[in-house]
Order: C-alpha cells, then sequence, then structure tokens
C-alpha cells in the first residue's frame, strides 16, 4: 500500500512571468511552468543559460527581477519573513559541490538542521542521523570529516543532510556531476526512490542525459539565445515528440 | 480504516500462538509524539512462543523517518532473538527505504580509528609533529633562498603585473592604517615620557624619547605587527584558498614553481615595501609625539623639531629600517609558509590565517630581541 497522498501536504510550485538576471543584466524571461507535487522535475539547457540561477531563485538566494514563485499559492518573494522561512523549512537542498560544512562531522552536518527546527531529544536526532546516513550508504560513517571521504561520498553525505527534516522538495543542482557512471546510477536510483517512497518533488538542475531519461517526469529547455524557455514536459516525450532543432540536439547530443 | 490527522498508535493481537501481529495506524511523522518501540520489544520479549511478527498497515496514514526509526530498533530486535520480522507486509515504499538502509548496502572498507591514545603515544605524536614541521620551515626556507637566487640570476618564472599589484597592495593601500596606528604611538610615548619628564622639568626631552624610540624600533615594529595582522594574513589566506582549489597543484603540473611563481612576488613586494612604510611610520610617530608637545606640554614647534634632528643619528635610522626589512621578510615567509601549508578545507584556510599572524607576530618580537642585543653587544 502506497502513502495516503491526498492527505499530506500537496506541494504546487507555479513560476509565473518570471525573469531574472544579475542587475540591469537579463538571463531569462517570461519563464512559466507548473511543479506537481511527486514530480521529478529537470530544468535543461546549454551550459551558461541561467539553470543554476533559476534554482537560486526558486529556493531564495537571488531575487528575481520580475514575475512570481507560487508555493501552494503563496507568492515567495512578496510573502513575510517569516512565511518564507516557513518554505524554505520545506526546502532541501543538494549543492552542487555538497557544501557540507568542513568543521563538523558527516554527523554533526546532518544533525544540524535536526537541532534547529526539531524538538527531538538529542538521541532521536543520533538515531535519525545514523538512519539517513544509512539511506545514502554511509552508514558507520558519522564520525568521518568531510575531508576524510570521497567527492561521491561527499555527495551523498550532503543528500542525507537535504533529507535530514524529511523536506517536501528536494533540489539538486547538477546531482550526478563528478560522479562516475556507476554512482551517478546508484544516485539516480536514490532520487527515484525518494520521489517514490516518500512522495518528494524533485527539481534538478541537470545535463547529464542518462539521468535526465531516467528520473524525470516533467522538464523545461532553457535557451540562452531567445533568453527563455523554449520546450516543457516530460523529457521522454520531448525526445520523441520534439521538432525544436536545438532540444533535439541536446536530448540526442547532436547526433540528429 | 485510516482517519486523517489520527495520532499514531499500535495495538497488538495473536492470529496464532507464534505470530505477533502489530497493527499500525494514524500518522506517523516526526512532528507527534510517536509510540515507543519497547512496546513492541515487551510484547515480543514477555512471550517466548512468539517466532513471527505480522503488519497490518490499512489504518496507517502518512508516515516519514519516524516510522522508519521506529520499525528499524524492532526489526534489530527481532534480529537479535532469531524472530522473522514480517516486513513483506509493510507498504513497498517502506520495504524500499528499510532495504536501502539495510547493512549490505552500507560502504565498506573503511573503518576510523577508535578509542583514546595513551598519554605516551600522544607525547611522541606531538613529538614528531613538532620535527615535521621545523623541518618542512626549514625546506620552505631553503626553496625560498633557492628562488632568490634564481631571481638573481633572472632565472625566475614570475608575472610582473602580479609583484605589482602586490606592492600596490602591501605598500599604498597600507598607508591610512599605518598612519593612524603610528601617530598614536608617538602620542602616547609622548604622554608616557612627559609623565616622568616633566617631575624634572625636562619636557623637551619628549622629543628625545618620541624621534629614538619611534625611529629606532617602535616604528619597524608597529608596522611589522600591522603588516603580520593585514599582509601576513591575507598571504595565507590567498594560497590557502589556491591550496583547497588545487590551483597550486595546476602550477606544479604545468612544472612552474609555486615558490618562484606566487611566494617570490609576495616576499620581494614586502620586503621592499616595508621599509619605506618604516620610514613614513617613523614621521608619523614624530609628529603625533609633536602634537601632544606642542598642545600640552608648551614646548614650540621649532623647538621640538630641532630637539628631535639633534637626539636622531643615521645609526638610529639604519638599525631602524634593518629591523623593517627583516621583519619584511619574517611576515611574508610566515603568511606564505601557512598558505602552502594549507590543508583542503574552509577550516584549514581559518587554521593557516590565524597561523600565520600568531608566527609573525611572535617572530617579529624574537627578531627585535636579538637585533637589540646584538646592538648592544656592538656598541651601536
Amino acid at each position: 500500500m502506497e502513502q495516503k497522498k491526498d492527505f499530506q501536504k500537496e506541494v504546487k510550485i507555479k513560476v509565473r512571468n518570471l525573469d531574472m538576471g544579475y542587475g540591469s543584466f537579463v538571463l531569462m524571461q517570461n519563464l512559466n511552468f507548473t511543479i506537481d507535487k511527486g514530480d521529478v522535475f529537470i530544468i535543461m539547457g546549454g551550459s551558461g543559460c541561467g539553470k543554476s540561477t533559476l534554482l537560486k531563485v526558486l529556493v531564495g538566494l537571488l531575487r528575481p527581477l520580475g514575475g512570481q514563485v507560487l508555493y501552494d499559492g503563496i507568492n515567495f518573494w512578496e510573502a513575510e519573513p517569516t512565511d518564507r522561512d516557513r518554505i524554505m523549512q520545506r526546502f532541501g537542498i543538494l549543492y552542487q559541490s555538497g557544501a557540507l560544512w568542513s568543521s563538523m562531522t558527516l554527523a554533526e552536518n546532518v544533525a544540524l538542521p535536526l537541532e534547529q527546527y526539531t524538538a527531538l531529544s538529542e538521541d532521536n536526532i543520533a538515531e535519525l542521523v545514523s538512519l539517513k546516513l544509512a539511506l545514502v550508504g554511509l552508514g558507520g560513517f558519522e564520525e568521518f570529516y568531510p575531508s576524510e571521504i570521497s567527492g561521491g561520498m561527499k555527495k551523498r553525505a550532503a543528500l542525507a543532510r537535504a533529507m535530514a527534516l524529511d523536506p517536501d522538495i528536494l533540489f539538486f543542482d547538477e546531482p550526478s556531476a563528478g560522479l562516475d557512471p556507476v554512482s551517478a546510477r546508484l544516485l539516480d536510483d536514490l532520487i527515484i526512490e525518494l520521489s517514490e517512497s516518500l512522495g518528494t518533488t524533485i527539481v534538478a538542475v541537470t545535463h547529464e542525459l542518462p539521468s535526465i531519461f531516467a528520473i524525470g517526469t516533467n522538464s523545461i529547455f532553457l535557451d540562452a539565445e531567445t533568453k527563455t524557455m523554449i520546450a516543457s514536459g516530460d523529457p521522454k516525450r520531448l525526445l520523441a515528440e520534439s521538432k525544436d532543432p536545438k532540444v533535439v540536439a541536446f536530448l540526442t547530443r547532436g547526433r540528429k | 480504516m485510516y482517519k486523517p490527522n489520527a495520532q499514531p498508535e499500535i495495538t497488538f493481537s495473536r492470529p496464532a500462538d507464534s505470530v505477533l501481529r502489530v497493527r499500525l495506524a494514524g500518522d506517523w511523522r516526526l512532528d507527534t509524539a510517536i509510540p515507543s518501540s519497547d512496546e513492541v520489544t515487551r510484547q515480543v520479549g514477555s512471550d517466548p512462543m512468539v517466532r513471527s511478527l505480522s503488519f497490518d498497515t490499512a489504518g496507517l496514514g502518512s508516515w516519514d523517518s519516524a516510522l522508519l526509526i521506529f520499525l528499524t530498533k524492532v526489526f534489530a530486535f527481532c534480529t537479535e532473538k532469531d524472530i522473522s520480522t514480517g516486513e513483506e507486509d509493510l507498504p513497498q515504499g517502506i520495504q524500499r527505504l528499510l532495504d536501502l538502509s539495510s547493512a549490505e548496502h552500507q560502504r565498506k572498507g573503511i573503518v576510523r580509528e577508535k578509542g583514546r591514545r595513551s598519554f605516551f603515544v600522544r607525547a611522541a605524536d606531538m613529538a614528531f609533529d613538532f620535527m615535521r614541521a621545523s623541518r618542512e620551515m626549514l625546506a620552505f626556507l631553503g626553496e625560498a633562498f633557492l628562488a632568490l637566487g634564481r631571481l638573481l640570476t633572472g632565472k625566475a618564472t614570475f608575472r610582473h603585473s602580479d609583484l605589482f599589484t602586490i606592492i600596490q597592495d602591501t605598500g599604498a593601500q597600507s598607508l591610512p592604517i599605518v598612519s593612524l596606528i603610528s601617530a598614536l604611538v608617538g602620542l602616547i610615548l609622548a604622554f608616557v615620557a612627559a609623565i616622568q619628564l616633566r617631575l624634572f622639568g625636562a619636557q623637551i626631552y619628549v622629543a628625545d624619547v618620541v624621534g629614538i624610540g619611534m625611529v629606532r624600533v617602535m616604528g619597524a615594529i608597529m608596522t611589522g605587527i600591522i603588516m603580520a595582522g593585514r599582509t601576513g594574513a591575507s598571504f595565507a589566506a590567498q594560497l590557502g584558498t589556491m591550496q583547497v582549489n588545487e590551483e597550486i597543484d595546476a602550477l606544479k603540473t604545468l612544472g612552474i614553481s609555486p615558490m618562484e611563481f606566487l611566494v617570490l612576488p609576495r616576499m620581494l613586494a614586502l620586503v621592499l615595501m616595508m621599509p619605506l612604510l618604516c620610514l613614513y611610520a617613523d614621521l608619523m610617530g614624530v609628529l603625533g609625539g609633536m602634537f601632544v608637545s606642542v598642545t600640552m606640554l608648551d614646548i614650540g614647534f621649532l623647538e621640538y623639531f630641532n630637539q628631535t634632528k639633534t637626539a636622531l643619528t643615521l645609526t638610529h635610522l639604519s638599525i631602524g629600517l634593518f629591523h623593517s626589512a627583516v621583519f619584511g621578510v619574517l611576515v611574508a615567509m610566515s603568511g606564505c609558509l601557512r598558505g602552502m601549508q594549507c590543508g583542503r578545507s574552509a577550516s584549514a584556510v581559518g587554521y593557516a590565517t590565524t597561523s600565520a599572524v600568531v608566527t609573525g607576530i611572535v617572530s617579529i618580537v624574537v627578531a627585535t630581541a636579538i637585533i637589540t642585543f646584538s646592538c648592544e653587544v656592538l656598541g651601536i
């Protein structure tokens, strides 16, 4: 029996007429898309087109130049700071480099969000930390420091930290970048598992084609030239049906 | 039947003598108080007839890690008692996550050393660390001298634009802080001297105290300490961050010596700028002393100027400038040494920076003691 999704908090992200950039430099404009609960949503596009910038706007690190980002109907960038904090507590974010705090052990890294935002006892936090690390295959590595483990393990530990609070939405910035094919595949499997088992909504920036087709259920394609999105939908459907030469070239590695 | 937002609860039944059926109901989330796994283990432990568990999850609502932790503990107990766990009755999502967190999916092969080491082992480790650090410091000194040798023979490779940028940063951009600190030190020296000299009606000798004090040693020391805190720390942080980003490795693999490319221009810049900054600091200190003397001790401007001129000799000035050149080398060396030794994490950069400042200041004080004693012995 799967979870009864209708009784959980419905997370729906709506982006309306979003313009973004830095200062007077406009990177992307007029973005419109919706991310439904349980989606594995992929943000695709060539290098430097603004994928990571869009992720920064979605997670609250960069104010957009115009337009709206709505979480369950609440306009994130116009919301009161307390409401914004509450929305952000439902996020888990996996940064490209992992971004583990180097002065803390893996256990302390995963425990910090739990200590900050839950009323759990120390024992419960320790159990949760062990569970989260075990879920990413790092059981027994609690007392290691980030500098003592490999790049792939850092990424897994960072994922454990991102999942610490059982977030409703997990954001990934290039999840499989820098990983060997087997580790990348394992991470993809883990992402699918989380999405299916816990009903977590996943938003990932990536240009790794195997990952895009393996995990994506919905996507948008950003184009640097026209400064807006030129395609959206299930990546597998885009591959089969899209007529746009840029999208086709991207999804077939320029072979068509 | 499942009821939305129901409290999590467990109830037990015995469909057969050897089976304990656990009914999980309600929402099992971290923000609610969930039942303890002890309730299950007590039921299982109190009846030796129970050989297997089974689960009824018809009433189970939403769940998160809270339920996973509960089940992990129950299953660990069952495995210990050799009781079958009935995992297959659980929703598939839970089964998959439990499987992921099971022992066979954990990365193996790395074991961490545990337990406290004895006093002697720690003491020996510290001694070896000290020896290793001393060897590294000597090696660094040696390499620095070799790089200097290559510079003199025109073989050193570094970008001259880097040298000028560092000269600007360590020289011109340090002037405001050097002005402020030196003027205040001159002012303080004048105040302290005035308290005693006033008793003898010898206020005019404030000019001698401030002049000789600043020019011979205080100007150099204050500039050295400012530079250790400002420039030495910045060198360590820059090189440390380059170490973290593997930029230094990239230089080495290109066959470019980081010693020549990074350390040499920094040392040159500081050794060239320190005496100039010291001269400037001397002047500001004397002006600070003059301000106190003219405004508060009723000494005329010209009178103070002439007294300072009589008191100061070229020997004082040369000793002061010698101090500052030595401090320049020490600050640049400690900043670059700690930066190059830096580990590969953010905290290592912090440690390298602190260590650069501490090493810089300690070596300045030690060098001052040695130079002062040598001057005393030599009678200059």
